[in-house]
């Protein structure tokens, strides 16, 4: 075409960026791939290729790790580590510098590498993928420098193994990477198989960074290595950034092994666009939400959510501005949308589209007749109950419904079982944040979306994954408090007396169950005896189906979430009070189930009642943060309850152990089923009239009693409860933490290790970590 | 409803056919008759800042146009150039050079190693006092003679008089006028006003085209950017414009994401296309080029014509001579190599 019929069209013709320089890099690795395991590249063995998946060309043929090589990098990761983490932090601040700087230096070539190996827009890879990698590193040099003095008395985990995804391989690996090693792990990484290539430059990097061997290692290949990964022996974490139901499996593997786990998971987050919304800013919000990176984003908005009233002129402006959407080689710097990361990610959003109910429009642009391309597509006119509504498609296709009112709006967002981000519009400033603190989200995006930084958290809820990335709260998933436990003693309960001592008035112990006392389920009792062979009474036997009644008051008792700081410190006081009132009671119950003196008793008794002043006076402080986002706005971190909370309690402190849990739990706003210590159970049921004396909404606290190991697997198993906590001296922490899969509820096991409950180890930041679920909340602003 | 479009695009067709040649042939749409204040539509218009400004600083790295590509867009946005000339040292001489350079705006052989045809600029933009002059100079060339009016810039002599300037611009050959509005209007929520007004010039201009200039850097807010926008269409404005030039702050990507998505809407609801004009602040190619790019996204290619789109713009045809013989000769070029305007 010459320039004078371009003059006619005004098309926009081709733009390439070269990719030169990227395929020198490609011919001077030989195009064939080792591993990067302490501090140099293995020889290339038989493995894979890797594909461009816009022209179908090998770009280069990667290794498959074996056994031996996970235990080479794991090896070379623990010898390196407890140097690294020895080091000044300033010393570790200056390598991540290094790195950020050099990721800076070589930024094109990354994100051109990038681009060919994922099919990405190079418009995406270069002004979002790299900018944030640098960013993270940049970041998390400023961590690595302020550890000693802003984290006092948390420490490194250890050696971390890192499974990422296709979707955003350098960017998830600076993610993971960074992070773990200002916080002085040193990391085993996988990267996906379909994306390994800029993991293999970035170890290029990390030699010319001079890092020292063995911090970073890096092994290629497919799910089979990554299993390979978490059930590796050696790996004190694991970091896994993907699927749900690959996340899931990992829960199980890891159950009960005492590995750390954090899961960043799939999503179908709402957008949701009220009626006095910018309706056009709305629908350019939406190219950024479901069509950047080909809508392969775990935090895409992909389930559109619009008021009634102006549904069908914003479906209209939406048809139009995606028709022209340009569809086509990544390379062009002129590209909407480029290629699907590989045939087989395509066949399956192929599939999901299979027969699809609804109205489908396709957009109307040129779709390239050759690689793995597919049109962005918007489905109008869905319910809730289609499956497109409910499941991830992973690809470049929008699903829409409408709602009437805020309120279902709401409904209809959190009606999901994922809960990753959620994206909001509308002028309003007090519908807007109304309703962004009211959505099953670990990131809510007003009038934006997809917005990142470094300082600010990302992650889920529910389906979507457990421990945030970024920001202060993101170190927590690298860095554990330094404490050395002991191993937790089993307590059996005392066994019946060969002569039994019964003296006064009959008392029947009951399960306190949505401000109620209630007979178990099913009808049996355990006798309670004291050392001295006195019965001192009766404690129900707990099954399933209380654990269910339970569960169902708490849901009951919502509100409680959404009650004032300074109400649940009220609360608290007020146990607190009614507790001293009885101090001589509670102590004289505590001689009797354990045997303690009457010192250590009215210690214990004491202590509890210290502790729930504690949790009275976290209950209004627990602030959250503005974060110093790259923005006109602010990114809030807004602490809220993690939601129902199970929790066995410490068999070893009755009543102390019992406060221990329910004071943080109240106090952060969440609903409690508790399970009273086993072998003491009375002192919980004792308790539970002070529940009822003062003011505890029904069904925010509930208390059973039974048998742990007969519960465990129905409280952990519960799909209505968010988190389980277990400080049981039996043998929970596997089966809670495997069961725990099915919702991928958060757990907080003890791995068969003690904890001081009458010191500092017994309250303090874990216990508010546990109870808090943190939701980054993103506002621009601007008139 | 009656579409105006269609008729508009059918000569547009015949037009391109009769004339062939790389010039645009001059179509114009029928004149926006305008329409009752609806203030319902107008007050639910909302133009949330922030989404804009991100949407205006991605749109660059978005779209890019090379080679081949660029110079025929660069010459398609030398016809949609008003060439303009509005200072208080104008003489007929220099109106005369100005109005030389419109009919010739690139050096033949520049041309020639294009392959393109002749093209002029998009108008020839000039106080008043200069209309007669520039009509004189541009007679016979089909460059159109646009004129400031209505007190231009602020806008604040009496309504009588501003309302007269407008028919002696008329009556001296002025094919397009450009008013400024009241901002007071805007700034006060006076709508009525503001339409009462438009209306007033709208009626004055006759069958010349009128562009409203909006003074978008003193209105406060991009939603009263976007009130403004279509208070100005529905009262009969043929364009609407960004900015006298005058202003600290003229033409922005954000502001022309608000005028032209209301311009959008506008030809939604009545069928009738409205032109856009950026003016003040667009001097580099580049910038050219994503204003085009922007307008062919939000609007499709049909407003990339002189008769929907103009740059008002003194200086950005030097930089895109340069960049036209860049793209000839591989070298960058040198401001004395290209004719003074």
């Amino acid at each position: 075409m010459n320039v004078s019929e371009i003059f006619d069209t005004m098309e926009y013709g081709p733009a390439p960026e070269s990719a030169a320089d990227a395929w020198a890099w490609l011919v001077d690795g030989g195009a064939r791939y080792g591993h990067f395991i302490d501090g140099k590249m293995t020889e290339p063995a038989g493995g894979f290729d890797s594909k461009n998946p816009a022209t179908d060309e090998v770009l280069a043929t990667m290794s498959q790790a074996t056994e031996a090589d996970v235990d080479a990098a794991v090896a070379a990761a623990r010898r390196a580590q407890p140097k690294w983490a020895g080091l000044p932090g300033h010393e570790r601040a200056k390598y991540l510098y290094a790195l950020a700087r050099l990721v800076q230096k070589h930024a094109r070539l990354l994100a051109v590498l990038e681009t060919m190996d994922n099919g990405k827009p190079i418009r995406e890879s270069r002004d979002i993928d790299i900018p944030l990698v640098v960013r993270h590193f940049y970041y998390h040099a400023g961590m690595a420098q302020l550890m000693e003095t802003e984290l006092p008395g948390r420490e490194p985990l250890g050696v971390c193994g890192q499974i990422i995804p296709w979707n955003f391989p350098l960017l998830m690996l600076s993610w993971k990477i960074a992070p773990a090693i200002a916080m002085g792990n040193t990391v085993v990484l996988k990267p996906a198989e379909y994306t390994s290539l800029t993991a293999l430059l970035f170890a290029d990097l990390c030699r010319e960074a001079g890092l020292p061997k063995g911090v970073v290692n890096i092994v290629t290949g497919d799910g089979a290595v990554g299993e390979m990964i978490v059930r590796h022996e050696g790996i004190d974490k694991i970091a896994f950034t993907g699927s749900t139901a690959v996340g899931r499996r990992i829960r199980e593997a890891t159950a009960g092994t005492g590995k750390a786990l954090t899961l960043e998971l799939g999503g179908k987050s709402p957008y949701i666009v009220f009626d006095d919304a910018d309706l056009d800013s709305a629908v350019e919000g939406l190219v950024d939400a479901i069509w950047f990176n080909g809508g392969q984003v775990c935090c895409a908005g992909s389930r559109l959510l619009v008021q009634e009233g102006v549904a069908e002129r914003f479906y209209d402006k939406l048809k139009r501005r995606m028709d022209g959407l340009r569809v086509g080689d990544p390379l062009d710097k002129c590209i909407d949308v480029g290629a699907i990361v590989d045939p087989v990610q395509l066949r399956a959003i192929a599939d999901m589209l299979k027969d699809a109910p609804g109205d489908v429009h396709r957009a109307a642009c040129d779709i390239p007749e050759t690689g793995c391309f597919h049109a962005p597509v918007l489905i109008t006119g869905l319910a809730p109950s289609d499956r497109l509504m409910q499941e991830e498609i992973f690809g470049p296709v929008l699903v829409a419904s409408t709602f009437r009112t805020p309120a279902e709006a709401v409904e209809l967002a959190n009606n999901t079982r994922y809960g990753l981000a959620a994206t909001v519009w509308s002028e309003n400033v007090n519908l807007a944040l109304d309703v962004a603190p009211k959505l099953a989200a670990g990131v809510v995006w007003v009038n934006a979306t997809n917005l990142f930084d470094a300082a600010a958290g990302f992650g889920g809820v529910r389906e979507s994954g457990f421990g945030r990335e970024g920001g202060w709260e993101g170190l927590l998933a690298y860095t554990k408090p330094r404490r050395r436990a002991a191993a937790l003693k089993r307590i059996e309960p005392v066994h019946p007396p060969a002569e039994a001592k019964v003296d006064g008035l009959d008392r029947t112990a009951k399960l306190y169950i949505g401000g109620k006392q209630a007979r178990p389920d099913g009808g049996y009792s355990r006798a309670v005896w004291s050392g001295k062979g006195a019965l001192l009474g009766h404690a129900p036997v707990a099954n399933r189906k209380d654990v269910r009644n339970a569960v169902e008051a708490a849901q009951g008792a919502a509100g409680w979430g959404r009650t004032a700081g300074h109400l649940r410190a009220q609360i608290l006081y007020y146990l607190a009070e009614n507790l001293s009132a009885r101090a001589g009671e509670f102590a004289g119950r505590l001689r009797d189930l354990t045997g303690a003196t009457a010192k250590a008793a009215e210690t214990e008794v004491a202590a509890s009642v210290s502790r729930l002043f504690t949790w009275a006076a976290w209950a209004d402080k627990h602030d959250g943060a503005a974060k110093g986002v790259p923005l006109r706005g602010i990114a809030l971190a807004m602490n809220g309850p993690a939601g129902i909370v199970g929790a066995f309690c410490p068999d070893e402190a009755p009543l102390l152990g019992l406060v221990s849990v329910l004071g943080p739990a109240l106090a952060m706003g969440n609903r409690l089923v508790a399970v009273a210590s086993e072998p003491y159970p009375l002192a919980a049921t004792d308790f539970y009239q002070l529940l009822e004396t003062s003011d505890v909404p029904a069904g925010v606290a509930n208390i059973l009693t039974g048998r742990h190991e007969e519960l465990a697997p129905h409280l952990a198993g519960h799909l209505g409860v968010d988190a389980v906590w277990s400080f049981s001296s039996a043998d929970l922490s596997g089966v809670i933490e495997r069961e725990a899969a099915g919702n991928l509820k958060r757990t907080w096991v003890n791995h068969g290790r003690a904890r001081d409950w009458s010191g500092p180890e017994g309250e303090g930041r874990d216990f508010l970590d546990a109870a808090t679920e943190i939701r980054t909340i993103w506002v621009p602003y601007g008139e | 409803m009656h579409d105006p479009a269609q008729t508009a695009s059918d000569r547009a067709a015949h037009g391109a056919a009769a004339q062939g040649g790389a010039q645009l042939p001059q179509v114009h749409e029928t004149c926006n008759p305008g329409m009752a204040l609806d203030l319902d539509w107008v007050l639910s218009a909302e133009a949330n800042t922030s989404a804009i400004e991100r949407r205006a600083a991605t749109l660059p790295g978005r779209r890019s146009v090379k080679k081949e590509w660029q110079a025929a867009w660069l010459c398609r946005a030398i016809t949609l150039i008003d060439l303009t000339t509005l200072a208080g040292d104008d003489t007929p001489g220099r109106v005369r050079r100005l109005c030389a350079k419109a009919m010739a705006p690139v050096r033949q052989d520049i041309l020639d190693a294009l392959e393109m045809g002749p093209i002029t600029t998009g108008a020839v933009c000039v106080y008043h006092d200069m209309v007669k002059t520039a009509a004189e100079a541009l007679d016979g060339s089909g460059v159109p003679v646009a004129a400031v009016s209505t007190g231009f810039p602020a806008g604040l002599s009496p309504l009588n008089l501003r309302i007269a300037e407008i028919g002696e611009s008329v009556r001296a050959g002025a094919d397009e006028i450009d008013i400024v509005i009241s901002r007071r209007h805007v700034l006060t929520g006076n709508w009525q006003a503001l339409y009462d007004e438009m209306r007033a010039f709208r009626a004055a201009c006759g069958e010349a085209h009128v562009k409203a200039i909006l003074a978008t850097g003193e209105l406060g807010s991009l939603r009263n950017v976007a009130r403004a926008s279509l208070v100005c269409m529905m009262g009969g404005a043929d364009f609407i414009k960004t900015s006298t030039g005058k202003e600290a702050v003229n033409a922005t990507l954000p502001v022309s994401l608000v005028m032209i998505r209301a311009l959008r809407d506008y030809h939604e609801r009545t069928g009738y296309r409205i032109g856009y004009k950026p003016a003040g602040g667009i001097s580099k190619a580049k910038d050219a080029l994503t204003y085009l790019a922007l307008i062919k996204d939000e609007l499709g290619e049909r407003w990339l014509r002189p008769d929907l789109f103009r740059f008002g713009a003194s200086s950005l045809l030097g930089d895109i001579e340069r960049q036209l013989e860049h793209h000839v000769t591989g070298r960058y070029s040198a401001g004395w190599r290209h004719a003074m305007g």
